[in-house]
């Protein structure tokens, strides 16, 4: 009984009720129409898509950076990355990581500006940050538009020029971790393994950096500047460090997404990309200078599931189409729960 | 005076912060008319009887205090500081609480301003009043008038020099017509010495006018000039009670600092100090705010244990901050390291101070000592790990440095056990623990840096007494066994006349004198109020 009540104290009643929820949709399911089976497969589907834009919100958070609100700015990097891959021509796993590859470089550079910029407004960081991300989306419509791009896979057909808004991945690399090793359970069932894999990988290198004499560091800047600083701490480097990697993270993050969802979204699309990452780890247990693994995962987890299955099962119980309205319902309703209280830290 | 009744009766007052006691058994009267000095060192319960007497809600939320307190022979409890008001005390802070942009009138009849009817207020109240300009002038300037001082009633708060603002906020206290009793905490601590002479000369003519004054300063000599009766109070006691006639700076001193030598401090040990001089500090000055060092020289001689003492604010603890890179500073400072070569030390770079094999334990332990979220282990060997690479394991030649669990848990239990840190696990994270356990992390954390100088800054504030004597024993023992030079700063005299070889005192930013610990408390009691600061200086000079 101690036991239980250890772990609800821990665990924190929110999280559970949310859990119980999601449960219990999970349970509603299949009387209102809702296949399970299919439910099960969007869940993990939508896991792995998300899991490293949330990841990327770790670094940044160890260091005391606060939340990365400034996800888009990583987002562009993994954009940049992919269209330069398509426009050499690559294709399959080369495309894919020469994506990685170019997207981490631009990753590097923005993300050290980015740093650099956080280091001077310190204590508001959060603020700053979303306007970073706000500034440079706004700032890349207009390079999208502007930059030489060729290939006529993603240009405008009519002008031959200019990005198009949506880029298809079909025949470059579309689902290329999501089809690696990939089983299929029934008819409606098919779990991602490579995409969950690759999440996997990233996981563990965060892990390891974490165990690192730098990750130490980096915790410790986080945790109180002041003591870092007494025990010989560059303070403003460790945070730059933790903005370049969270950067290389979110574009990473965003290529494992667009892999899945078959195609590249340009110009607005990154604008409101840092909240769902901000409140799945927020829902996770994350507080704006602790963050974990277990914090990441169990956040996706609860997110992504109430926002595959609150839709689904609610529009069959109505019989209307209204999908897309209690998505945004939903989702928003949730990042504001999670920001009101991120100052408390769960386990 | 004694015929009167008394105005203001204190008796029996107590006061405990968390089973911490800071005071006891206080008991004194004051008498309409009559100026009272309190006096004592930083920590003897001053503050703490005053906000009793103020009412202030800190008192009420750590659980009220013992005792009864009088006005005029009714026993009163105020419960939050406008009651205290009502009955007519008036408090002047040490720290200002003026507006800024408002002028010397305003700021003066701030919510007791004259008013005018008008047709409004007959609707919506007397919210809507407009204020009566020329008589809140004229009550303003009376008021000055009073304190016997020149102050423009138009001038800007913002444009004043301290001293005036100072006058304006007594001024502000003795507007009130049901005024009895003015308590003035240092006063004079921002007065140039002509503005300070004015303000005890208004103060006097106050008191002409019957009402009570309760005078809080460390410059004992306007304590003589001024007052008819001192209480000197330490550790929470009344350690002395009399008529200001017949008492001398000196006596006065002596009772704020100590009871002379009791047994404790008699014991003999053998002092680690040799004569090689391990560190030189010349001319040293550090911007801490609060605590500014203005241009301190000493020398310390290895395996020695030096004090620094001195009043808050006199930049004592800027001294340690400003050597080990916290805070801004100037000024050289020479050091020998373990070979015996003489080297520079790099000032304004905490990280070269470390790796120079100087190590400190901040007077602010949950600011700058702590990682309050993380676990025991960690905050004992972070520092050692990140300036001198222990407790890492390379992984794949060097590239990726490796955190060593082993290793960390292995020597913070050996700390746990040597210290006696009571703690559930290694694991612990340090905020769940007490403040003596949190000191005893924070000397592990220094002592896991084997340093050769080890600075450590107020090492028994806010824990209490019984770690209090574990931690200044296990400094000893730490000198004792490694001969480990260690430079302590404390405000408690007691503390440091206990274990240290030799004792600065620190006045104004400038190093007051230099005593051995078994110099009669009286001696560094005058140091320390700034009484014989020059001439002691002068011959610190001349000896050099």
């Amino acid at each position: 009984m101690n036991r239980l009540k250890q772990f609800i104290t821990d665990f924190g009643w929110p999280r559970i009720i949310i859990a119980l929820f999601l449960i219990s949709l999970f349970f509603a399911a299949p009387f209102v129409d809702v296949r399970i089976d299919t439910s099960f497969s969007d869940l993990f589907n939508r896991f792995g898509m998300n899991a490293v834009l949330v990841l990327a919100m770790v670094p940044m958070v160890q260091s005391g950076c606060g939340l990365n609100f400034g996800l888009p700015l990583g987002v562009i990097a993994g954009l940049l990355g992919s269209t330069l891959s398509i426009e050499m021509g690559m294709t399959g796993t080369a495309g894919f990581a020469m994506a990685i590859a170019i997207a981490c470089l631009f990753a590097m550079v923005l993300g050290y500006g980015y740093g650099k910029l956080l280091n001077r407004v310190k204590g508001d960081e959060m603020m700053i940050a979303t306007y970073v991300g706000f500034s440079s989306v706004a700032f890349m419509s207009i390079l999208w538009l502007l930059l030489p791009f060729k290939s006529p896979t993603m240009v405008w057909g009519f002008a031959g020029k200019g990005l198009r808004t949506t880029i298809s991945l079909e025949g470059f690399w579309s689902h290329i971790l999501n089809d690696f090793l990939a089983f299929r359970i029934g008819e409606n069932f098919v779990f991602p393994t490579g995409m969950i894999l690759f999440f996997a990988v990233i996981c563990l290198l965060v892990w390891s950096f974490m165990h690192t004499k730098t990750g130490t560091a980096l915790t410790a800047v986080g945790s109180n500047p002041e003591f870092a600083r007494a025990s010989g701490i560059d303070v403003n480097r460790m945070r730059t460090i933790s903005v370049v990697f969270s950067t290389m993270l979110g574009a990473v993050g965003i290529l494992v997404y667009q892999q899945s969802f078959g195609f590249i979204q340009l110009y607005n699309a990154p604008f409101y990309m840092a909240f769902p990452a901000v409140a799945a780890i927020l829902l996770g247990g994350a507080s704006v200078n602790k963050a974990s693994m277990v914090n990441v995962i169990v956040g996706t987890l609860l997110f992504q599931g109430i926002l595959t299955m609150t839709p689904s099962v609610i529009n069959s119980v109505l019989k209307t189409d209204m999908s897309e309205v209690i998505r945004i319902i939903v989702s928003n309703g949730m990042i504001l729960y999670a920001l009101t209280r991120r100052t408390k830290v769960s386990k | 005076m004694n015929s009167r009744n008394p105005i203001l009766q204190i008796t029996n007052v107590g006061k405990e912060y968390y089973g911490n006691r800071v005071l006891k058994d206080i008991s004194f009267d004051l008498y309409p008319g009559e100026i009272l000095g309190l006096v004592g060192e930083n920590g003897a319960g001053k503050s703490t009887l005053m906000n009793i007497l103020f009412g202030m809600p800190v008192i009420a939320d750590t659980g009220g205090y013992e005792g009864t307190i009088s006005i005029n022979g009714t026993a009163v409890r105020f419960r939050t500081p406008f009651d205290a008001l009502d009955a007519g005390i008036g408090m002047v802070h040490q720290e200002f609480s003026l507006i800024p942009g408002f002028t010397t009138t305003e700021n003066i009849l701030l919510n007791s301003e004259s008013q005018k009817k008008n047709i409004l207020d007959e609707v919506f109240g007397p919210r809507m009043d407009i204020l009566d300009r020329p008589d809140m002038r004229r009550r303003a300037l009376e008021a000055i008038g009073k304190l016997g001082i020149q102050l423009d009633p138009e001038m800007c708060v913002s444009e004043m020099p301290v001293g005036h603002k100072q006058f304006t906020e007594i001024a502000r206290e003795i507007i009130r017509k049901n005024m009895k009793i003015l308590v003035l905490d240092e006063p004079t601590a921002v007065l140039t010495e002509s503005e300070a002479s004015i303000l005890l000369d208004g103060l006097k003519k106050l008191a002409g006018e019957g009402i009570g004054i309760i005078f809080i300063s460390h410059r004992l000599q306007e304590v003589l000039d001024l007052t008819d009766k001192v209480v000197v109070l330490r550790d929470g006691l009344i350690a002395h009670e009399a008529p200001t006639a017949g008492l001398t700076i000196r006596e006065i001193a002596r009772r704020m600092v100590g009871r002379g030598f009791d047994s404790k401090e008699a014991e003999v040990r053998p002092s680690r100090a040799t004569d090689e001089t391990v560190l030189e500090v010349e001319n040293l000055w550090v911007d801490m705010p609060g605590e500014t060092v203005r241009d301190v020289s000493f020398s310390v001689r290895r395996g020695e244990i030096f004090g620094i003492g001195g009043l808050a604010g006199q930049g004592k603890l800027g001294i340690p901050n400003g050597i080990m890179g916290l805070m801004s500073a100037g000024g050289s400072v020479h050091f020998r390291d373990r070979n015996g070569v003489r080297r520079t030390a790099i000032l304004n770079d905490p990280r070269s101070a470390l790796e120079q094999g100087m190590a400190f334990v901040s007077e602010d332990r949950r600011g700058v000592g702590l990682l309050l979220d993380e676990p025991v282990d960690w905050n004992i060997v972070f520092t050692s790990m990140q300036i001198q690479g222990r407790f890492l394991k390379p992984i794949f030649g060097g590239l990726i440095k490796w955190r060593d669990e082993g290793a960390i848990r292995k020597t913070a239990w050996e700390y746990i056990h040597s210290l006696e840190i009571k703690c559930t696990s290694e694991r612990q994270p340090v905020i769940e623990l007490s403040g003596g356990n949190q000191q005893k992390i924070c000397l592990a954390k220094a002592f896991t840096m084997k340093p050769e100088i080890m600075f450590v800054s107020e090492p028994t504030r806010g824990i209490d007494i019984g770690a209090k004597r574990l931690v200044l024993d296990t400094l000893r023992q730490y000198n004792q066994d490694y001969g480990t030079t260690i430079i302590m700063v404390s405000s408690e005299l007691e503390e440091l006349r206990s274990i240290c070889d030799r004792i600065a005192v620190i006045d104004e930013g400038c190093v007051a004198g230099i005593l051995p610990p078994g110099t009669e408390a009286s001696e560094f009691g005058l140091l320390m109020t700034g009484v014989t600061a020059r001439k002691t200086t002068q011959q610190q000079g001349a000896e050099q």
